[in-house]
């Protein structure tokens, strides 16, 4: 099912240069690998953060942290279960959903209409060639689901909302948006030709 | 929640789109669930890019910052020297099945979250290492069991048994040399030329057998590389030696 899939994929990204042995000697404490790997990764971390922590001193806040955690962590690093790119942006959202959460309460977030008027943050001017060759894919790929699927993944990724608030702000039963959240991430896997 | 719920939870998952009690709930199953662990690296990978896609220029004061800060961080130390979802097959089992258990917390660190793993996880995962010896000791009781030996170079050797009806290999190693910090053994299955990581030696200086990560399936040989610690997807070194498996 997948091979007849990918006929239809773009190619992944250019290799990027090697994180995963970056992250070995960031963890023997090699401060200037440190530096490369905050190099490559940083951009990503910041604006994934930003995307669901809006505010941007808060973001850039959030941004540090997961640097410094990335830092302090490398030692735990498995490259066998995940690539580095994933292993920081996955810290980096749980962080900025974490933030976000916590304040939920003081200050309501976005109202429904904005959450939904627009799609993913792509407001982030940026210069470089590859982050918009992947602009351009992900978009591809976005438009490639369902309503339904799409509004869910984009609100619980880049909104950071929990399912359950996906599922009121769509009017939609859990279960079914628990679904579209899996169902649409297996065909955004496809269609970018990830593998893991 | 029911098994079924418990399998559509993935999506929601990687994107921290679960409850609190859901998401303990969930990694409990992940755990145990291969099908699920496999299908949470597809599906993290796949989040990664959609935050790829929205990258931003970090402001040069940002960098400064995060750089004068690691220099006050203490660095945490690795899970275990030794990380692993490969497990000797030594001594006595209650002390194996401790040892693999932290291994196996370890071994679910890819991804970040799942590395805070509440006391009922870690018995789980004693559980599932004392299976897992049981199926080293299967694989070297098989009746269809059958070995066959290479050199690794400077006089080391490497053992292989292989079952066919339990599709499952074990290795040993003798005379391997200790190797410096940051470095392991790693072993691979050869499917016709791709190499497949069958999991980390431990302990090779020990020459005790290791399970080998994963069924044998088509694998018409093995080798054994030395990776980073931690251990690479891909093979990043030329192999000490290949081994032939046994028909
Ligand atoms: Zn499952």
């Amino acid at each position: 099912m997948r091979s007849a899939e990918n006929a239809r994929t773009t190619p992944p990204p250019p290799p990027r240069p090697d994180l995963d042995a970056l992250v070995a000697e960031v963890a023997r404490g090699d401060q200037e690998a440190f530096t490369s790997l905050y190099d490559a990764v940083s951009g990503p971390v910041l604006g994934l953060v930003r995307s669901v922590v809006r505010d941007p001193a808060q973001s850039e806040e959030v941004a540090q942290e997961v640097l410094v955690e990335v830092w302090r962590t490398a030692a735990r690093f498995r490259p066998d279960k995940g690539s580095t790119m994933t292993w920081v942006l996955t810290m980096a959202h749980r962080r900025a959903v974490d933030r976000v959460r916590s304040v939920q309460a003081s200050a309501e977030r976005e109202h429904k209409a904005a959450l939904l008027d627009q799609m993913p943050a792509y407001d982030h001017v940026t210069e470089q060639v590859e982050t918009r060759l992947e602009q351009q894919r992900v978009r591809r790929c976005l438009g490639a689901l369902t309503r339904l699927q799409r509004e869910a993944v984009t609100l619980a990724y880049y909104r950071g909302l929990t399912y359950r608030e996906v599922a009121q702000l769509l009017t939609m039963p859990l279960g079914t948006v628990k679904t579209r959240l899996r169902d649409g991430l297996i065909r955004l896997r496809d269609c970018l030709g990830v593998s893991a | 929640m029911t098994a079924a719920d418990l399998h559509t939870a993935t999506g929601a998952y990687v994107l921290h789109a679960l409850p609190p009690t859901e998401r303990a709930a969930f990694e409990r199953h992940l755990a145990v669930c291969g099908a699920c662990a496999q299908e949470v690296r597809e599906l993290a990978a796949t989040a990664g890019r959609l935050g790829l896609a929205v990258a931003a220029a970090p402001p040069p004061e940002m960098k400064q910052r995060v750089l004068q800060a690691i220099g006050t961080v203490r660095q945490e130390p690795p899970k275990v020297s030794a990380p692993g979802r490969v497990r000797t097959w030594a001594r006595s089992l209650p002390r194996m099945a401790l040892a693999a258990s932290l291994a196996a917390a370890a071994a679910l660190g890819g991804i970040a979250v799942w590395q805070h793993q509440s006391a009922e996880d870690a018995r789980e995962q004693a559980r599932e290492s004392r299976q897992q010896a049981a199926d080293l000791a299967a694989v070297l009781a098989a009746p269809d069991a059958r070995s066959a030996t290479g050199k690794l170079g400077d006089g080391a050797t490497g053992t292989v048994v292989v079952s066919r009806a339990r599709d499952r290999a074990a290795f040993v190693a003798s005379q391997l040399p200790e190797l410096p910090d940051g470095k392991v053994y790693q072993l691979w299955f050869d499917d016709g030329g791709s190499m497949r990581s069958a999991g980390l030696l431990e302990g090779p200086g020990a020459g005790s057998a290791t399970l080998m990560d994963g069924p044998v399936g088509k694998a018409s040989g093995m080798g054994v590389t030395v990776e980073p610690a931690g251990g690479s997807r891909q093979p990043t070194s030329t192999p000490l030696g290949l081994v032939t498996l046994p028909g």
